[in-house]
């Protein structure tokens, strides 16, 4: 709601109406459950078995979100180019990669493309690599690739919007000042760009962590992989799939802390 | 002449110089065929009604806005759009503007720094005096750690001075530089324009300080609708204006 005085939030600024309520709700349901999970054997070795496939969900996540944005930046700055080609190959690749379920992405990737690029590699490379198969690639890696894909689309509308949310002023300013066209990208456009858009891009990591489960298609073990396999084997659906969904909801809950936490650093002088 | 500024002769070098700049936004011309020689040690003020062109002429001297027709040339030299001598006109032609410009997510002293150590490649060091020195000299010593957003607009607008002194320019470009700013800061800006001219600066100014003009420039250049519609001294130009238009401006 807008308030009398044009603010966004304004009213009851208050301790008690300010604490985040939410937050303690979530808590309280969770400490409840884990204390039932504490107690009760079964729920102890349903969580022990999804958290071995922490690691992958984690490192899934944390390799595919670094290299989706660096393919995001070099996609924006095709898209705001004033070379033609560029502009166009980007523009192309953001509307089929947007344009295109993950779920398919994933598997075009890891069943068309890679076993395409193996046979181009063996192609190219003679006998060198004539043992290389298509099996030698991990599934895992191939999940990671089209995951940066897709995500990749997402994040180079994400940072051509900042782009060109920043005043003219501050681009003809470094110009004026005899900075190139990359070191005023570098110095003075990209900071604030990366200051404006941090809350869209915690938005997209939450997202990627939680679409990182899309591995488990491909018989890739994390955590939804390992809950679906012990579900199946004991027939214990409810116990495993609810602790899996509050297992993602830690987990997403705390990047968007961490988020906040950045937002805050940043606020005050991001332009 | 202004009796506080150094005697230039009037033969002074030309410093930069536009020749039948043509400058068209759709079917407006803003820049219709003007030529304009900015004079090393020299300040030329270039007044006129909104809407006139002064501010597309300024800015297609280094180039904000590429010319349509015409030419510029820095110490002698034309420069094009798309020319390793454009980046070597903008590192030696300082510019300061009306929205001040200053980068948000740098410290004030950063903001001043930045350029000497990237395009100029100072040791951060000697950048980092460098701002601090500039910084003092436009009476902001105690600002330097500050945030742009902490500074009023007259502090600003000297930090952006500052910042387009960093670049020890051959010329300084203003463009309205106080008109962001109410009356109260207008004269601290002002000041430290005026100072500046005083060592020798070069500098072309549009804006519409009459009095500030009068004071401190050596050529004013009257302009409108596109066109230059009168130049000379302040005095002839200001005072006793020949050209209808510009006694009718004046008269107010």
């Amino acid at each position: 709601m807008i308030g009398p005085d044009g603010r966004l939030t304004s009213g009851n600024t208050g301790r008690l109406s300010r604490a985040p309520w939410w937050l303690l709700a979530l808590a309280l349901g969770g400490t409840v459950f884990a204390w039932r999970a504490m107690t009760s054997q079964v729920y102890a070795d349903i969580l022990a078995r999804i958290l071995s496939g922490l690691g992958v969900t984690l490192a899934v996540t944390a390799v595919a979100f670094p290299l989706a944005i660096a393919l995001g930046l070099a996609t924006s700055l095709g898209l705001v180019s004033p070379h033609p080609v560029r502009r166009n190959v980007a523009t192309l690749y953001v509307q089929v990669a947007r344009g295109v379920p993950v779920l398919v992405q994933i598997f075009i990737v890891a069943f068309v493309l890679v076993p395409l690029g193996v046979d181009a590699l063996r192609w190219l490379g003679g006998g060198a690599l004539s043992g290389l198969r298509a099996s030698d690639v991990p599934m895992a890696a191939r999940v990671v690739a089209a995951l940066v894909c897709a995500y990749g689309a997402f994040e180079a509308e994400t940072i051509r919007g900042g782009l060109t949310s920043l005043p003219r002023g501050q681009a003809e300013a470094a110009r004026a000042l005899g900075l190139s066209h990359r070191q005023a990208l570098l110095h003075v456009l990209l900071p604030q760009t990366f200051r404006r858009i941090l809350p869209t891009l915690g938005n997209d990591l939450i997202s990627l962590l939680k679409d990182s489960s899309l591995v488990s298609v491909l018989g890739v073990r994390d955590i939804t992989q390992e809950a679906r396999l012990y579900a199946s084997s004991t027939f214990r659906y409810t116990e495993s799939l609810t602790l899996l969904a509050l297992l993602y909801l830690a987990l997403t809950l705390l990047l968007a802390l961490g988020v906040k936490a950045l937002e805050q650093r940043y606020r005050r002088h991001a332009s | 002449m202004p009796p506080n500024s150094p005697a230039i002769p009037s033969e002074s070098p030309v410093a930069l110089e536009a020749r039948a700049l043509v400058k068209r936004f759709g079917a407006v011309t803003a820049v219709d065929g003007i030529s304009l020689e900015v004079r090393t040690g020299r300040v030329t003020a270039i007044l006129g009604p909104s809407g006139s062109g002064k501010s597309t002429l300024l800015r297609c001297l280094n180039f904000l806005e590429v010319p349509d027709a015409g030419e510029v040339l820095f110490l002698g030299a034309p420069v094009r759009a798309r020319d390793g001598a454009l980046d070597a006109l903008r590192s030696r032609v300082g510019m300061v503007f009306q929205q001040f410009n200053l980068f948000p997510h740098l410290l004030v002293w950063e903001n001043v720094a930045l350029a000497p150590r990237v395009a100029r490649r100072l040791p951060a060091a000697r950048a980092r005096s460098l701002a601090r020195d500039l910084l003092s000299r436009v009476g902001l010593a105690d600002k330097a750690d500050a945030h742009p957003s902490e500074l009023s607009g007259g502090q600003q607008q000297r930090a952006a001075i500052a910042r387009a002194l960093a670049m020890e320019p051959a010329a300084l470009l203003f463009d309205e530089p106080t008109s962001a700013l109410d009356p109260e800061l207008t004269g601290e800006v002002l000041s430290v324009m005026t100072a500046l001219a005083s060592e020798g600066m070069t500098m072309a100014v549009v804006t519409h300080e009459v009095s500030f003009a009068r004071a401190v420039s050596h050529e004013v250049v009257f302009m409108d609708a596109g066109r230059v519609v009168e130049r000379g001294t302040p005095s002839q130009v200001i005072d006793s204006p020949r050209n209808e238009r510009t006694a009718r401006f004046f008269a107010r």
